[in-house]
């Protein structure tokens, strides 16, 4: 590897990605779906509490997105960085 | 029209049984014998070219196991918000493998997850551990799959359950030792497409029935079809109250404890070896990440319906059975008294069924219900078992026959779909990990293929045999699969990709402490061996129960992998330069030995 700045710099963007995605990832699963449950609870949409909707199916839906989003960002990062093939 | 309607009631639940089946074997086998393995790299990781779309939907199949097919969603109606932590705990752990895992194990690019531990750490012990570790986790995790299998071929095709199992090891034997990855990846994406199938219409048509929704995740957060006006689980709620229960959206597990099995569940599945192999088997890392999408979004059309499915079974059980005369009780309700998953005993002799909280009968010596004692404790006289939610309910929703068939077809899809792929990691772990680097390095390709076959023939029948004989503590083993998988790989992994400077003594440490305490958490908390009686849940360490204990063997596997590594030397600059390389995409190549 003669150029030893374009790999570390393409890990750092890979790194700042993946943290926010994973805050994402804690906020609705453990956030929504457990920690702030009871609050959320008071407010209801349809016939579901909202926590309760977080635990046993909104966090699910965001976690399948959260992967696709990656995959997106992922390519355009290797395009950026002509690692993609 | 009429006469068509007439010949399908007409066949019968038995036969249509057979026949569904019977058909989907079939296929299982023609599709094996089409895509036999004819080298190791086709055995391990079917050749390497498996495109993300079908590596996807096989990684689905391998995850859903007979207990997500058969047991999630009764475990779920009895556990109402608890049930929770196995919902995002078994989906949340594919972003974790998303982006921390799958794409930098997929450009190390080599066939087993030891080989992974043993090169990053450069070090024979360190891959021992894993091997030891990987073959634990496996073989507790298939011993319940063959019993799955047998528990559906007896219950629905009234055969006994160690014929059962026997007919099950004899299909998976033979595409696991013809095809090995290759058959094993083919035959999982028929498999998902048989048990999705087989879970989503009974769901749809119950969703339908009851809320007039056919979106059964829309259905159970509907008004009643009633026209009462109702939410369906306001009114689960009452009910659920009214019979002593807690509420169905609340739950009765402490926070911490919903927080440590969560994650538990999420960092094991992350960890699994059968589950991180399949993303060796894609050509490229971008595939690699695309595949593990395409897994979650297929595993979470089935675990966004379960606990609609939950739901609908557990208001639908309590209105047709609570406080009706014994007498008249509808036709399901004797069946699957015979096989013990419903048992009444009418204690106060009214005639009535009374289902209420609290256990209807004592536990024997072996932890199980004792059916001859009644609990005199509690007035419950009702003991239904978890599985009939999903075994029961086309019954209970009065659905036609073939449905109540395809079900069995979908339970045996899971079941055998989840054995193969363990099955593979355990004799690719025996033949690749310990002949081929350990005992035999100079084996021939052909030898080392013979090997992995007679690994694979022996792992069915060792998984037969505690199918047929299942110790008592399988129930308990299966949740310490997740725990050691957390509190071993995980960690490893993690720091070998994301901590160039983690070294062997770091890894190794960490993965023994990891283990040895888990292990010891669970022997005394759960099989309780270290005392004469369990001990109470008011001892747990910091009210966490055996099953979210995996968080905490995980944290401390960190700590100690991280501490011993300070005080040791780096790594040799060869395998830092390994770290480098698998941080970068391109250039991933195939698998190799």
């Amino acid at each position: 590897m003669i150029n030893q700045e374009k790999p570390k710099a393409y890990w750092k963007e890979n790194i700042r990605i993946v943290l926010i995605l994973l805050a994402i990832w804690f906020l609705v699963s453990f956030g929504a779906g457990i920690i702030f449950k009871e609050a959320l609870n008071e407010v209801k949409i349809g016939g579901f509490k909202l926590g309760f909707w977080f635990a046993q199916q909104g966090s699910m839906y965001v976690f399948v997105v959260l992967i696709f989003v990656y995959v997106r960002l992922m390519n355009k990062l290797d395009k950026k960085y002509g690692y993609d093939e | 029209m009429m006469n068509n309607a007439l010949l399908i009631e007409a066949i019968g639940v038995q036969n249509w049984t057979y026949i569904l089946v019977g058909l989907t074997f079939t296929l299982y086998i023609g599709i094996a014998i089409w895509s036999r393995a004819g080298s190791t790299k086709d055995f391990y990781v079917a050749g390497g070219g498996v495109s993300p779309l079908a590596n996807g939907m096989a990684t689905a199949a391998d995850w859903m196991s007979a207990a997500s097919f058969i047991s999630m969603a009764g475990i779920i109606s009895f556990a109402g918000y608890d049930g929770a932590v196995y919902l995002m705990g078994w989906t949340g752990g594919y972003v974790l493998l998303a982006l921390l895992l799958a794409p930098y194990l997929r450009k190390f690019g080599k066939f087993t997850v030891p080989d992974f531990i043993g090169d990053r750490y450069y070090s024979k012990i360190a891959r021992i551990v894993a091997v030891f570790c990987a073959l634990l986790v496996s073989f507790t995790y298939v011993a319940g799959q063959m019993r799955g299998v047998g528990l559906v071929f007896s219950r629905f095709l009234e055969v006994d359950i160690n014929t059962g199992v026997i007919i099950g090891m004899i299909i998976v034997l033979f595409y696991a030792v013809l095809g090995g990855m290759k058959g094993i990846t083919y035959t999982q994406v028929a498999q998902y497409c048989v048990l999705i199938f087989a879970f989503m219409v009974p769901a749809i048509f119950i969703s339908i029935q009851m809320t007039g929704n056919p979106i059964p995740q829309l259905g159970f957060g509907s008004e009643l079809a009633d026209g009462s006006g109702t939410y369906l689980l306001d009114k689960l709620d009452g009910l659920s109250t009214e019979l002593g229960f807690s509420e169905y959206t609340e739950g009765s597990k402490s926070l911490i404890d919903v927080f440590a099995i969560t994650l538990a569940l999420m960092v094991g599945t992350a960890g699994l070896p059968h589950v991180i192999v399949r993303f060796f088997t894609v050509k490229r890392v971008k595939d690699a990440r695309k595949s593990a999408g395409i897994a979650l979004l297929l595993i979470v059309i089935l675990y966004t319906t379960a606990p609609a499915v939950a739901v609908f079974a557990r208001t639908n059980m309590i209105e047709t059975v609570s406080n009706q005369p014994y007498a008249n009780v509808p036709e399901w309700f004797k069946k699957w008294e015979t096989t013990k998953l419903v048992v009444f005993n009418d204690k106060n002799d009214d005639g009535l069924v009374t289902y209420l909280s609290g256990d209807a009968f004592l536990k024997g010596d072996d932890g199980k219900f004792d059916f001859s004692k009644p609990n005199p404790n509690t007035e419950n006289e009702l003991y239904i078992d978890n599985d009939i939610m999903v075994l029961a309910n086309p019954e209970i929703a009065q659905l036609p026959n073939w449905v109540i068939a395809l079900v069995a077809a979908g339970a045996l899809a899971a079941a055998l779909s989840t054995a193969a792929g363990l099955l593979l990691v355990i004799s690719s772990s025996v033949s690749h990990d310990l002949i081929k680097k350990m005992i035999n390095p100079k084996i021939s390709e052909k030898g080392e293929l013979v090997a992995a076959r007679l690994s694979a023939v022996v792992a069915v029948c060792v998984a037969g045999y505690f199918g047929i004989n299942p110790p008592g503590f399988v129930a308990a083993t299966v949740a310490l699969a997740f725990g050691l998988a957390a509190a071993s790989f995980f960690p490893a992994i993690i720091l070998g990709i994301f901590y160039k400077r983690m070294n062997k003594e770091g890894a190794i440490a960490g993965m023994v402490v990891g283990i040895t305490a888990m292990l010891l958490y669970m022997i005394k908390y759960k099989l309780g061996w270290f005392d004469d009686v369990l001990p109470d849940k008011s001892e747990w360490w910091f009210g966490i129960s055996p099953e979210g204990f995996g968080t905490v063997a995980m944290v401390l596997n960190f700590i100690v992998s991280i501490t011993i590594m300070k005080f040791t030397k780096a790594p040799p600059k060869e395998v830092q330069e390994i770290v480098e390389n698998i941080r970068i995409p391109s250039g991933a190549g195939e698998a190799t030995h």
